[in-house]
């Protein structure tokens, strides 16, 4: 399972990168093999303000619906527009081209409670298992 | 031991490869304490001969069947061509289930699909979903739909020229979740425009519109439609199918939602059930509508077929945040519905609402000769309109085996005499001439023994 | 080979079906004001009544059914519909009747519903029925609104309702439709319900618990009692999903063990056909507490015949255009009088023989995770088979090529790639050994070719169907205007 050693991951299958202040969300590799063909992605607006633990974009595959959260409070300030005509792009590069969102974070961007790339492969190999 | 196939043998083979001694082993994690002991307290069983005789009792006292009813208010006798009841009748429509496994569900499918499309083409709307229970309940649902699209608008105007069930039946589904502004009836029998005017407000999330409504009336949906659309609301258009053959299509007339009910495409009336709940949709909300939806697709040589599809939106997937709870379509009646309307084609589904319109107006006419009153005289109808018959008339009428239409009393006391008589053309031109000769004679034995000053029908 | 559309055969001439008006039409068309007409001609397709025969036919031959071959799809209870019952209910005395006409006239149809409550009423130990609910979920939500009203009425303020994980996703779905909110317990490790989360969970804010039983493991909840102690001791209501009533029939009476409320699947458990998706008809019944917060009208006896009686001031109103679906009604009454007490019990017996048998002989190549004892159906784990990268959904489909239906796929969600499996008890030893046969043929395939069966299904006429395309580029209704490889399929079947 891919899991690049440059962001941040979350318990939820999400990977952050935080840069300047805006942080990119999207899902891991292997949420995306999990949850199949992503057949429909639901954007936020841009503007939209969120808080810790919302809900900012809904992610459809054929027989399962996954909430993408955001860890911090903060703004949306671009979304991946390519998803609405092409939502495999999370599938076909989920690191890369297949980012859902970004979000300016409030304050001083304090990011807690992430897990490093390591970690996260270990909560993987964990729920891989049963 | 009916429909069980099991012989002695059988079930001594079955209980020592599982391993016990009798079928009471099986159930032996119920806990003792909650087991019922006695015999049911149901009658004797019956074989398959008295079960046919019994009910042909019950059918012997339904003398409903041998009256000639003018009962409509939402459920219409109408023609149904002989292709679309021996479709229903067949095993291979009525003994499958929801097509969940589409390689060998294709039949169903692709019935279904092309029931949508002629929904849509029907109705110029540019959704339509495989149908819902009823035609309020598919009211009901087009109701939470616009609220949750209406960007927290939580009120709806409701005229009273809709159909009281359906009113009721919302209430019932929706009270305390939104609220429900009713708008009066008008002296000619439609939605009082300007009281609809000052019940918009910028909470108004829908109006509902029926057409025609359920005075037989047709409302001028255009105008409420602007009505609607100005305020910001979304238009609910409740329809009925026969009579589009006739009017101008929901769609055209400005409708964001479209519900009806469409059991007379096919399905017989069944004492009102089951019925099926026509519903569609602007496209925008594709993926907030609720219920089954079959879309194209292709298999995997990419030959064309048929799938049920957006299924996110379904309970089964996203449980307490799917867009309803439905998880049935009516489908058998949709499949009725659409052989109904191809063995028809569109000369025969613009004659049978021609020849349900030519009755309406002779036993209309007719009945305005023999010196009926219409308090609404002027107002412009299909196949089901208002008119006075006191209670003695309606004692003569039920005499001579015919049900005058259904009393407004209980929903209307503004007029209370008067009934909603519905004609289709299934009611032969004996029993409308019946109809009127006995309203007429009723009248001359009124007049002939008073003064003129006697009150009219 | 695909089957060409109704639209694509519409070149012929349709048959005529009704008289010619006696004035000609477009007199009588002029009794609608201009602006009110349709302009143009109907978009109605216009076809031979032959060619439109041959249609259903080419249709029908594409569907599996129930007299195919077996229906193993778990939770819906795919017995046989016997054909007596649409014999008597398309006796055209009955299916005529308008709802409306004068009691007197609908007499037989009356004394049907009121004898069917009574006979629903009599199995189930409630108190009392409405038959007006359509569906199973539209029945939840009837039971939801219900207990709604009732704590209103008592003036106590109950705001969310318990459901497990194993539930149906109706459950938390008709909870949030009448306001409750819906809260999820987890079951244990005997795949119950679990009694320490229920008792964190359950407080004076809790509406009602809805549990279905056997639950959807087709396990029965041992601690039921406890569960009625814990919920009753709160003040709640104890719903009862009666999805799997088939279980039960003559062996528990849910209105005398504790339930408040329930309602039945006449579609599942009563025999009624499911119409390729619907009509069904969910009746709810309630114990005495509940009744007068049923949907009105209700019929009722009176002296020498039957009516409708009034509303109760606190009736929910009702929740149906008319009285429920009759026509499917009147064939679950067929069922139970022809059953009669005995037959019923008997019904539930094979039932849970069945499902034993069957599970028996499968269990080694699909193993069960409950290690307890099935009821009415069982829930297997095809996991240990993706390590040759074949899923549940797959066997599925490769049962497909054995002319048989799927078991129930991927649900309850709380068992991992599971084959939810519910024989009934109108199928024969010999049927549910040909099945079973198919099943262990399918577990050496997977370990000797498991392509064939990561491929499958080969044999029908659509092979595996592309769902993801059908989701990303929704195509809803035909216009016509077809991508170009399906503008001309060839007319053939």
């Amino acid at each position: 399972m891919n899991i690049p050693e440059d962001r941040q991951y979350t318990r939820e299958h999400e990977w952050i990168l935080v840069d300047d202040g805006i942080a990119t969300i999207g899902v891991t590799d292997f949420a995306q093999s999990e949850l199949g063909d992503i057949v429909f992605i639901e954007l936020p607006d841009v503007g939209d303000v969120m808080s810790a633990d919302d809900t900012v974009a809904t992610i459809e595959a054929v027989k399962t619906v996954a909430d993408l959260f955001t860890p911090f409070p903060g703004k949306v300030v671009e979304v991946n527009e390519r998803l609405a005509e092409d939502p495999d792009l999370v599938n076909r590069d989920p690191y890369g081209e297949g980012w859902i969102v970004r979000i300016e974070v409030d304050g001083e961007g304090e990011v807690g409670d992430l897990l490093e790339a390591a970690e996260y492969n270990s909560l993987v190999e964990e729920e891989g298992a049963d | 031991m009916s429909y069980i196939p099991h012989r002695e043998e059988d079930r001594r083979r079955m209980l020592d490869a599982i391993g016990v001694g009798g079928i009471d082993d099986l159930m032996e994690e119920v806990p003792e304490e909650l087991r019922f002991c006695d015999e049911l307290p149901l009658g004797r069983a019956l074989s398959q001969q008295e079960l046919i005789e019994e009910i042909d009792r019950a059918a012997a006292r339904c003398a409903g069947s041998t009256v000639d009813a003018f009962l409509g208010g939402g459920i219409y006798d109408h023609y149904t061509p002989s292709l679309a009841e021996a479709t229903m009748a067949r095993p291979e429509f009525y003994s499958a289930y929801t097509p969940y496994q589409a390689e060998v569900s294709q039949g169903t499918l692709q019935a279904m699909f092309e029931f949508q499309s002629l929904l849509c083409d029907l109705t110029a709307m540019p959704l339509a979903n495989a149908s819902l229970y009823d035609g309020a309940t598919a009211l009901v649902e087009a109701l939470w739909m616009a609220v949750s699209e209406g960007k927290g608008r939580t009120s709806v105007v409701v005229p009273r020229t809709l159909n009281p069930r359906y009113r009721a039946v919302l209430h019932s589904h929706v009270a305390g979740r939104m609220t429900l502004d009713e708008v009066d009836v008008d002296g000619r029998g439609r939605i009082d425009e300007a009281a609809l005017a000052a019940a918009l407000s910028d909470d108004t999330a829908a109006v509902v519109v029926q057409n025609p409504n359920y005075f037989g009336h047709l409302e001028d949906v255009r105008a409420v439609s602007e009505a609607a659309h100005g305020a910001g609301a979304l238009l609910i258009h409740v329809f009925e199918p026969v009579s589009l053959a006739l009017l101008e299509p929901p769609g055209a007339a400005g409708a964001d939602i479209a519900v009806g009910e469409g059991r007379a495409l096919g399905s017989p009336i069944n004492f009102g059930g089951p019925l099926i709940g026509l519903f569609t949709c602007a496209e925008r909300f594709l993926r907030k509508m609720p219920g089954r939806l079959s879309g194209l697709t292709e298999d995997q040589d990419e030959k064309r077929a048929f799938t049920l599809t957006l299924q996110t939106r379904e309970q089964h997937i996203r449980r307490g945040k799917a867009t309803s709870n439905i998880c049935t379509n009516q489908q058998l009646l949709s499949l009725g519905a659409l052989v109904h309307l191809a063995s028809l084609g569109p000369e025969g589904f613009r004659r049978a609402a021609l020849l349900t319109q030519e009755r309406a107006l002779r036993l209309r006419d007719a009945l305005g000769a023999a010196g009926a009153e219409f308090p609404f005289p002027e107002t412009p109808f299909f196949r089901e309109f208002v008119v006075r018959i006191p209670e003695p008339l309606v004692a003569a009428l039920l005499e001579e085996r015919i049900v005058p239409g259904i009393s407004l009393e209980g929903d209307y006391p503004e007029y209370g005499s008067c009934r909603l008589v519905a004609v289709t053309e299934k009611r032969s031109l004996e029993s409308i001439d019946r109809f009127a000769v006995t309203a007429g004679r009723f009248m001359e034995k009124r007049t002939g023994g008073r003064h003129a000053d006697s009150a009219p029908l | 080979m695909p089957i060409p559309l109704l639209f694509e055969i519409a070149r012929g001439r349709s048959a005529d079906h009704l008289p010619a008006t006696e004035r000609p039409e477009e007199e009588i068309a002029r009794s609608i004001p201009g602006k009110f007409r349709r302009e143009g001609p109907l978009p109605i397709p216009e076809v031979a009544e032959l060619d439109l025969a041959r249609h259903v036919e080419r249709l029908a031959k594409r569907n599996h059914y129930i007299e195919k071959d077996i229906y193993p799809l778990g939770s819906c209870t795919m017995k046989y519909n016997p054909k007596v019952h649409e014999k008597v209910a398309a006796d055209g005395r009955i299916a005529a009747l308008h709802p409306l006409l004068p009691e007197k006239h609908v007499q037989g149809a009356l004394g049907l519903l009121v004898e069917l409550e009574e006979s629903l009423t009599a199995i189930t130990g409630m108190d009392g029925f409405t038959l007006q609910p359509a569906a199973g979920a539209h029945g939840e939500f009837t039971a939801m609104k219900m207990i709604d009203a009732f704590y209103r009425k008592k003036g106590e303020r109950r705001i969310k309702v318990i459901t497990p994980d194993s539930a149906h996703g109706t459950n938390p779905a008709s909870v949030r439709r009448v306001g409750f909110e819906a809260v999820e317990v987890k079951s244990n490790e005997r795949g119950e319900l679990s009694i320490r989360r229920l008792e964190e969970v359950a407080d004076e804010s809790t509406a009602a618990l809805m549990l279905t039983l056997p639950n959807t493991l087709g396990l029965f909840e041992t601690q039921l009692s406890r569960i009625m102690e814990i919920m009753h001791g709160v003040g709640a209501q104890v719903y009862l999903d009666g999805a799997n009533m088939n279980a039960l029939l003559g062996l528990i009476r849910p209105g005398d063990v504790g339930f408040d409320v329930m309602h039945c699947n006449v579609h599942k458990t009563f025999a009624t056909p499911h119409g390729g998706g619907g009509p069904g008809a969910g009746p709810v019944g309630v114990k005495e507490h509940l009744l007068p917060f049923l949907p009105s009208p209700r019929p009722e006896r009176r002296e020498g015949g039957f009516r409708w009686g009034g509303a109760s001031l606190d009736s929910i109103g009702p929740v149906h255009s008319f009285w429920g679906n009759f026509g499917v009604l009147l064939k679950a009454y067929a069922y139970i009088r022809h059953l009669g007490a005995a037959g019923l019990v008997e019904v539930q017996r094979h039932a849970v023989l069945n499902a034993n048998y069957l599970r028996k002989r499968i269990e080694k190549e699909y193993p069960v995770p409950y290690e307890r004892r099935a009821m009415h159906e069982f829930v297997s784990s095809a996991l240990r088979f993706r390590s040759a990268g074949v899923h549940g959904a797959d066997i599925g489909k490769r049962l497909l090529d054995f002319g048989f239906y799927a078991p129930t796929i991927a649900f309850p969600l709380i068992v991992k790639e599971a084959l939810m499996i519910e024989p009934t008890e109108t199928e024969s030893l010999e049927t549910i050994d040909r099945f079973a046969d198919a099943l262990l043929e399918i577990a050496r395939e997977i370990a000797e070719e498991p392509e064939t069966v990561r491929s499958a299904p080969h044999t029908t006429a659509i092979r595996r169907v592309n769902e993801s395309l059908a989701s990303r580029k929704p195509v809803l209704r035909w216009t016509g205007a077809a991508p170009p490889r399906w503008t001309s399929p060839p007319l053939v079947v």
